[in-house]
């Protein structure tokens, strides 16, 4: 019984992680119906960012204040710079370009950095929460840092009124500039959000599993996964399905197939979602009348 | 309609240069004879490397450039291939030529397969379906209950097949005509293909699936026939880089594998033939030159690691998507296009043929 | 007379196929002018090219302001707004969210929620929705809709694009009156653009007649209406 609250306790961590990557990716989905393959690698270098701020000295808050900050703006700075120009090109065009930076990113942070995984300090003390080892503070705090995330981000999606100019400019882009919305600064805000909410997940999980540059590729998988089981064009539904994945994957790694095949169950996972409910569990089914 | 009758179908002017082309391909190994140079049987194995690639571009380029589908997991099928060929010679002796054909039967199976669950996806969920498979395939090559087949972490050691006395060739130029052998057949293989009514079938769903469903062509069984098709190709590929390496591991094949297959393909060109080849050089070059441009980056720039290849295909993907989108091939038609465009005002002028893929990854834009 | 929109010389393209040829236009404060022609005429263009949606040449002057380089957004936030073909609604946000958009480019909150009552005078029908998907509204709903959103940006002038389309005779009728109303209390120009030419010449003062990409006649409507070879010659009756 132990045992098993251990992975609950462990897929939900993960499963946090893996729902602020699946948050990030929903967020430029929703804005630009793209899909950011970049969004891994874009987090993996913001994390060295901070480490190299906390390298230098400078106290972790401040670290994180700052490296989330860079982000934004580096997100801003890549949908207007280099994706703009290519905003009416074709699928493949674009899925290039993630590519091109996902190898950018990653080859940058190894060229940079090395490729000798480094220790990357955690906010939250190494104490386990009710004495028996069960769950762990930091556990708890990766999982509250997500939640509080998510209610901020519902908040600002929902009730103000520029998440609700960003959602009308996702959706129609057209209908929005009719409405005065300038909507290429409204895909830029989508990605610096996306960016900044990738950093926090990689800044999350990077003390767990250690910082190098290949630190995200696989959990760049389990976010996809888990945007495909929430539904990828929604947000909660998105971390919904980030925590499902996450515990799904240390239950299924534990007691069923072992842990040397998680990513091929990410695959399964990804496969079988796309085939038999494209949608996400929670995603919505938008009526139009014609 | 006017995008699908393809400029080289119609250009009998290419037929001769693609002739010429092959013959002297094939009678590059004969410099060996005359010339004193020790790296010479390394160029042998760079060119076998350069037809590999090749033939995996054009792989890609059949579901990518003339089907309109998208993938950037045929690192699997091409892993998929090479441990055919190596579980074949290592387990069962079979000798190397007869392990292509079975690695590409198999590839193709898988990738029909593949195709079915692909036929639902479009565009960039097509991409997410197939970068997943290039992520977990090394893992699952890992694999320990497989590991007495695959070799596990440290992959299978292969012979290099040993030519017959009688050719006089060394071990390096035999390869490079198995090599050539097979890219010419497969060119000529996909050729024919896209001549035949088949053909212009695969063409029609990468321009407008849906026109082409009204029309009677069965898109499904196109859509996944022509993945089978791509992945067994690429899986000869696969088989003919164990073979050439005598190497098989699973961190060979890797997403840097399939990137650089997608480099392959966009260099050369969408839809492009000769593109394909364009590509398969490139490649190499790029993987062969990327110690020397590390290390003039670490000197100019004062960098204190090396500048990995996988960074230099990073940076030119991007600099051809805004430059030059339809790659080399796409380059030089739109300059004859120049040139000659004036006389002729034709809709399907050539420059339509090398595909700018559309919306759906396949769509042409008729020319002005 | 002052004019509140003047368009000089506008030629127009989709791609490289040209639509409108070097068009003159000139709407007058608080008039309603229709833009009427055959299918293919140009009209939608038109409104297109005034708001910079596609590529075009020539100058278009606002009250006095040049804005053929502004973007398709600043214009509206100039006051030009525009109610496209096919109603353009965002069909996955509520009612509510549609009009309340507009509180993203006006400072004046306070006027702006007086302006949603206001727009729930005119539709009713809307405020009984107002939490409803509008994606299930229905086609007149949607137009009604389509006309508030434009109305809560506060214009000057106002776009129409086929209001009366795919909508029944009586949905059409409310409507117009409507239109009616706004241009005599709000003070809002329009320029509408209409295949039921009956119907447009009844609420116009002034109209243009387009026939592929080029004005072929335009004058007070009463001219147009009365006039039987113009009618019969283009447009049909």
């Amino acid at each position: 019984m132990d045992f098993f609250v251990q992975q609950i306790a462990a897929g939900l961590t993960s499963g946090a992680i893996y729902a602020c990557v699946a948050l990030g990716l929903v967020m430029i989905y929703v804005s630009t119906d793209h899909i950011n393959f970049a969004q891994g690698e874009m987090a993996m270098f913001a994390t060295y960012l901070a480490w190299a701020m906390i390298d230098a000295g400078l106290p972790y808050w401040v670290a994180f204040g700052l490296t989330v900050a860079i982000a934004f703006g580096g997100g801003l700075f890549i949908q207007r710079v280099v994706l703009k120009p290519l905003e009416n090109a074709p699928v493949l065009a674009l899925v290039v370009c993630f590519i091109a930076l996902l190898s950018i990113f990653n080859a940058l942070a190894g060229m940079i950095w090395s490729y000798t995984i480094k220790q990357f300090p955690s906010p939250f003390p190494a104490r386990d929460i009710f004495g028996n080892g069960l769950v762990s503070v930091q556990q708890l705090g990766v999982v509250a840092v997500t939640l509080i995330m998510l209610g901020a981000l519902t908040v600002f999606f929902r009730y103000t009124t520029l998440g609700l100019a960003m959602r009308a400019a996702a959706q129609n882009a057209t209908s929005a500039r009719l409405m005065g919305v300038r909507v290429s600064w409204m895909l830029a805000l989508g990605w610096g959000l996306a960016a900044a909410i990738g950093a926090i997940a990689g800044m999350l999980v990077a003390p767990i599993v250690f910082l190098d540059p290949n630190m995200m590729t696989g959990i760049l998988v389990y976010g996809f996964a888990g945007a495909l089981v929430g539904g990828i064009g929604n947000p909660m539904g998105a971390v919904a399905g980030g925590f499902i994945v996450g515990v799904l994957e240390n239950l299924v790694g534990s007691y069923v197939i072992g842990n040397e095949l998680k990513l091929t169950f990410a695959l399964i996972v990804v496969i079988g979602v796309l085939l038999l409910k494209p949608a996400g569990i929670f995603g919505r089914v938008i009526v139009k009348r014609v | 309609m006017a995008a699908i009758v393809n400029g080289w179908a119609m250009k009998k002017g290419f037929g001769l240069v693609a002739i010429i082309f092959w013959i002297v391909l094939a009678l590059l190994p004969m410099v060996g004879l005359i010339t004193e140079d020790p790296s010479f049987e390394y160029y042998m194995f760079m060119g076998q490397s350069m037809l590999i690639y090749a033939i995996a571009v054009l792989g890609l380029n059949l579901l990518i450039g003339f089907n309109g589908q998208i993938s950037l997991g045929h690192s699997a099928f091409f892993a998929l291939g090479a441990y055919t060929a190596a579980i074949l010679m290592t387990f069962g002796g079979w000798p190397f030529w007869a392990t292509l054909p079975v690695a590409g039967a198999v590839c193709f199976g898988a990738g029909f397969l593949f195709g079915f669950p692909a036929l639902k996806l479009e565009g960039h969920y097509l991409a997410l379906a197939t970068f997943t498979l290039a992520i977990a395939v090394p893992q699952l090559l890992k694999y320990k209950p497989i590991a007495p087949w695959t070799g596990g972490v440290g992959g299978v050691l292969l012979d290099k097949p040993e030519p017959p006395e009688w050719l006089g060739l060394s071990v390096d130029q035999y390869l490079y005509y198995l090599c050539l052998i097979v890219a010419i057949l497969m060119f000529w293989l996909v050729f024919n293909l896209l001549r035949s009514r088949s053909g212009l079938a695969m063409m029609a769903i990468r321009d407008h699936a849906m026109a082409a469903g009204t029309m009677g062509v069965d898109t499904a069984l196109y859509k996944t026939v022509t993945f089978g098709i791509s992945a067994g190709i690429t899986g000869v590929a696969g088989g003919l880089s164990a073979i050439t390496i005598a190497y098989v591991a699973p961190d060979s094949f890797t997403l840097q594998l399939a990137i650089s297959f997608l480099v392959g393909l966009v260099v050369g060109g969408l839809a492009s033939l000769p593109g394909c080849l364009i590509g398969g050089a490139f490649i190499v070059l790029v993987q062969n030159s990327a110690q020397s441009i590390s290390d003039w980056m670490k000197t100019t720039f004062a960098l204190r690691y090396d500048v990995p290849a996988w960074a230099i295909y990073g940076v030119l993907l991007l600099l051809l998507m805004y430059v030059m989108p339809t790659g080399v091939m796409g380059g030089i038609t739109a300059l004859r296009q120049k040139i000659s465009g004036r006389r002729t005002t034709r809709v399907n002028a050539p420059s339509s043929t090398v595909v700018r893929p559309g919306k759906t990854a396949g769509e042409t834009t008729p020319a002005a | 007379m002052s004019a509140l929109l003047q368009v000089k010389g506008m030629s127009a393209w989709y791609g490289a196929i040209r639509a409108l040829y070097e068009l003159d236009l000139s709407i007058e404060k608080g008039g309603v002018t229709a833009l009427l022609g055959a299918n293919g005429a140009g009209k939608t263009t038109t409104l297109r090219a005034i708001c910079n949606m596609i590529r075009r040449s020539g100058n278009t002057i606002l009250d006095g302001t040049d804005i053929t380089r502004r973007s398709t957004e600043d214009i509206v936030r100039m006051g030009v707004a525009h109610v496209p073909e096919g109603r353009g609604t965002f069909v996955a946000l509520t009612v509510e969210e549609n009009l309340k958009l507009a509180f993203h480019i006006r400072r004046d909150h306070a006027e702006a929620r007086r302006d949603m009552d206001l727009v729930f005078e005119y539709f009713p029908r809307l405020k009984e929705r107002i939490r409803q998907q509008a994606g299930t509204l229905s086609g007149g709903e949607q137009q009604m809709l389509a006309i508030a959103r434009a109305l809560m940006i506060r214009p000057r002038l106002m776009l129409l694009d086929e209001p009366s389309f795919g909508l029944a005779p009586l949905v059409v009728q409310e409507i117009f009156r409507i239109l009616r109303r706004i241009n005599a209390e709000e003070h809002v120009s329009m320029l509408i653009v209409e295949q039921n030419a009956a119907l447009a010449l009844d609420l116009a003062d002034h109209v243009y007649l387009l026939e592929t990409g080029s004005v072929v006649t335009s004058g007070p409507s009463a001219m147009v209406q009365n006039d039987e070879t113009l009618r019969k010659a283009y447009l049909g009756y």
